[in-house]
């Protein structure tokens, strides 16, 4: 198995993770966490599967650093609404959720 | 020069000079901002009129590094359709908002939200699309977070979960047709096809992420508190666009393979979960005791009957499909159109009886009758009656139906109509009889407020008298013919 065939199979197996424990968990952070996992399995998967017996190649590398932004972002804004419900309500997780 | 490029610079400069200007100069100055945004908008729809399908390569590099915009019929309707109601809602939301510390969030949120529904109707790529999404995504969130107290900010965590979710669903499917195809232009996949089951998995992929970004029933849950829960202007615009985006989406991954690409049996899928959608949503409407609730619940089951689309279009005669295609098409601008005027009017009403509940509005109509008429008129168009856009698009949907003999999808039209009656009667019975107490002091909305969801409402009513042209300028450059 080539190396990026590897690194596309790695991201598969943190994709199923991520979800898995997005499924699972109940506190907010954790699924959050959950979500990066996932996140970070679908740039190894899009860098991995489409390098996998073609060589380098710069689009997906460009594609992931624009995802990995909308990451960030994501991540940050996720944050700052768990923090302003966390002061509000006392809650870490949701109300249905519980 | 090609306006293409700037309907979406336009609102990212607009989001970042409103930014930085200071509080109480943001609307003023978003509302002359409006202006340029539409003028460019009205010129995309009238170069797609006159000379067909338009395109703009960004910077002259081509794909796969570049980025491409192109607008044909439907992408230039849905920016015209994008502008005229973000037009209105701002000026609702000038006077709604005034003096309250949400201001200073809305109007930033709103131009984002602007760049990234344009970038969303004109964008040629599967990635670009994504990028669109995302920022769509995180644009309304912020939005539906802006009501602050506890219970908006539970619908925007679960908002905003659902939507990662779907996202990073839609961008494996991205990565999926990159490894495969080594392109991610929509023209390039459209030659190629969807026999290959890499391409075939992934579509599935990025089909369950827009499902769960629109919020078809059974994924619907987020709906109803984000957008039942938010500000009044916000949930106008989520409600009127913001799902009509991935919707939009689907329409356009899945017709840029023809009319047959999509499986049978995902098209049947999508059918009957529609249907759930409008039975589950009307019931639940019908249920509520909270005027804006009813109106979110409304909305999840007219999703549904969007979603009718799919089964009326995928495998049946040419004839079939050209109505199906004009129904789904009118349906999707007259409920934005509707829905919005709906919730406009709504939230008058609110502010104007001071409290949530249906129950409260008795007496309501004595006073502002003009709030009660704009909810009115949106539910003649959400409800189907004649002359409006919803009677016309669920006519032609009829029609298609009978064409291709899918007799099953009757009943659903039908009583997707009569429960959306039961629930806008609803309202306005209790707006009409007087209560236990009866009570003679009502806030007043000012007139711009009022005015904003009447012309929104009117719009919707007269589409069904003049759909021919919008149609006609709807189908160019599509899968339906028109010219291109």
């Amino acid at each position: 198995m080539s190396a990026a065939a590897l690194y596309a199979w790695a991201g598969v197996a943190l994709c199923t993770l991520g979800l898995f424990g997005f499924i699972v968990h109940r506190h907010l952070v954790r699924r959050l966490l959950a979500f990066n996992i996932m996140g970070s399995g679908c740039f190894l998967l899009l860098v991995g599967l489409a390098q996998d017996g073609r060589g380098i190649d710069p689009v997906p590398q460009a594609l992931v650093l624009t995802g990995i932004v909308v990451a960030v972002a994501s991540t940050a804004l996720a944050l700052v609404i768990f923090r302003r419900w966390f002061r509000v309500s006392g809650e870490s997780v949701l109300p249905e959720d519980v | 020069m090609n306006p293409l490029p700037w309907l979406v610079a336009l609102p990212l400069i607009g989001a970042l000079l409103v930014f930085v200007l200071p509080v109480r100069w943001r609307a003023p100055g978003s509302l002359v901002l409006l202006v340029p945004v539409g003028i460019a908008s009205i010129r995309t729809l009238a170069g797609v009129i006159s000379q067909g399908v338009q395109s703009h390569v960004l910077g002259g590099w081509m794909a796969p590094l570049g980025i491409g915009l192109q607008a044909d019929g439907f992408a230039a309707g849905m920016v015209v359709l994008t502008a005229l109601i973000i037009i209105f809602c701002a000026i609702h939301a000038a006077g709604y908002l005034r003096g309250k510390p949400a201001e200073e969030g809305f109007w930033p949120l709103l131009w984002f939200m602007w760049a990234a529904l344009n970038s969303i109707w004109l964008s040629a790529d599967l990635f670009n699309l994504y990028v669109g999404i995302e920022l769509l995504g995180l644009a309304a969130v912020g939005l539906v977070a802006l009501a602050g107290n506890a219970q908006s900010l539970a619908a925007a965590m679960r908002y905003l979960l659902a939507a990662l979710l779907g996202s990073l669903f839609y961008l494996l499917g991205v990565a999926l047709i990159y490894a495969a195809l080594g392109s991610l232009a929509l023209a390039d996949l459209a030659a190629h096809g969807p026999g290959q089951p890499t391409v075939l998995i992934a579509m599935a992929l990025m089909t369950f992420g827009l499902l769960l970004k629109t919020a078809l029933f059974p994924l619907h849950g987020w709906l109803p508190p984000a957008h039942g829960g938010a500000l009044t202007p916000v949930s106008a615009l989520l409600s009127a666009l913001v799902i009509k985006a991935s919707l939009f989406m689907l329409i356009r991954l899945w017709l840029n393979f023809g009319t047959g690409g999509m499986p049978a049996a995902l098209a049947l899928t999508l059918g009957l979960m529609g249907t759930g959608a409008v039975f589950w949503g009307g019931w639940m409407a019908l249920r509520q005791t909270q005027l804006k609730h009813l109106v979110a619940y409304s909305t999840v089951a007219q999703i549904g009957s969007l979603f009718l689309f799919f089964p009326l279009v995928v495998g049946t005669p040419a004839a079939a499909a050209a109505l199906a295609w004009d129904g789904t098409v009118l349906l999707l601008v007259s409920h934005a159109l509707a829905k919005a005027a709906m919730f406009l009017a709504a939230g008058n009403l609110v502010f104007a009886i001071g409290s949530e509940q249906i129950a409260d509005l008795n007496g309501v109509c004595r006073f502002r009758p003009l709030s009660l008429l704009s909810f009115g008129v949106a539910g003649v168009s959400l409800t189907g009656l004649p002359p409006s856009g919803g009677f016309t698009a669920k006519w032609l949907l009829m029609q298609s139906a009978l064409a291709s003999g899918q007799w099953l999808w009757l009943p659903v039209l039908l009583g997707g109509g009569l429960l959306s009656a039961a629930y806008v009667i609803k309202v306005l019975n209790n707006a009409m009889v007087e209560g236990p107490v009866r009570r003679d002091r009502f806030e007043a909305p000012s007139l711009p407020l009022e005015l904003a969801a009447l012309a929104l409402g009117c719009v919707s009513l007269i589409l069904g008298l003049a759909a021919h042209a919008p149609l006609a300028w709807l189908r160019v450059g599509g899968p339906f013919g028109g010219g291109g």
